[in-house]
């Protein structure tokens, strides 16, 4: 039997994923993968719980709805942050965070 | 869905998330990237949320995997150089991270209403995708509007930020 729990423990292991990966690597493509990941185990919790929150012997389309505008954000903030990645390399030469510390105190 | 079936989806996207923050190379991260998608969009269709999974497939496996690796070929980037560890910063992070599988763990032992079994639904007279699109344009319509500007306004930034001169 799989429940709600089971569902959860593995968002949450994505996410935890996710945030190993913005922690540890140094690659800014592969962080902003990592963040990608993250962003995608929420909508699997909120669809999870939208499946157990049956009313009217129907799941809750609410929570639905809201991964659906999780997921065009996403889209719109990946078009955008690739064109910022792009524009950083030609400036700099570069895809590592550590040669990026202009903004370092 | 039975659960052996969940186990394997569950173990095919944590896996191939793990490949995507070890690997160097980073076409092989975007690569695993998309099957850990795949996966996630099957674990939505256990749910019953086959709109959710279709998109899944549709936006992040097709069109935003593609721009990854689109930029990662045009910016021609090599398999990264072994180089030691910041170790500071790689204990910190990992102790972060073991506290916030703990917590996790703890949480969803503890939360006793997830144990139950899912509750029953109807067979729905429309499909979920009637449900969502009647209720997108009912009860959503301004935010759908706003998210449309707002997809309008990314592409107009994407446009500027690759000008070459920014004026």
């Amino acid at each position: 039997m799989v429940t709600l729990n089971d569902y959860l423990l593995a968002s949450g292991l994505l996410f935890s994923l996710g945030f190993a990966g913005v922690l540890l690597r140094r690659n800014i493509i592969v962080i902003y993968m990592a963040l990608e990941l993250m962003l995608n185990a929420s909508a699997l919790a909120l669809v999870g719980f939208s499946r157990f929150h049956v009313r009217d012997g129907l799941p809750d389309y609410n929570a639905q709805i809201f991964v659906f505008f999780i997921i065009t954000v996403a889209a719109a903030e990946v078009a955008v942050g690739l064109a910022i990645i792009v524009a950083l390399f030609r400036a700099r030469q570069t895809t590592r965070v550590e040669d990026l510390t202009s903004l370092r105190f | 869905m039975a659960p052996i079936v969940f186990w394997i989806f569950v173990i095919l996207m944590l896996g191939f998330g793990l490949s995507v923050i070890v690997s160097r190379n980073p076409v092989t991260s975007a690569l695993s990237l998309v099957v850990s998608f795949i996966a996630l969009a099957a674990l939505y269709v256990s749910l019953g949320a086959f709109f959710i999974g279709v998109i899944q497939i549709l936006v992040y496996a097709g069109a935003v995997m593609v721009l990854f690796l689109f930029i990662i070929m045009l910016l021609d980037l090599r398999v990264e150089i072994r180089k030691r560890m910041n170790l500071p910063a790689v204990s910190g992070g990992t102790i972060v991270i073991i506290l916030f599988i703990k917590i996790l763990f703890d949480v969803c032992y503890s939360f006793n209403g997830g144990h139950a079994e899912f509750p029953a639904v109807s067979v729905a007279t429309h499909g979920d995708v009637w449900t969502i699109g009647t209720m997108i344009f009912r009860y959503y319509n301004l935010p759908l509007q706003i998210v449309g500007t707002l997809i309008l306004v990314a592409s107009i930034g994407v446009v500027i930020l690759s000008k070459r001169e920014l004026k």
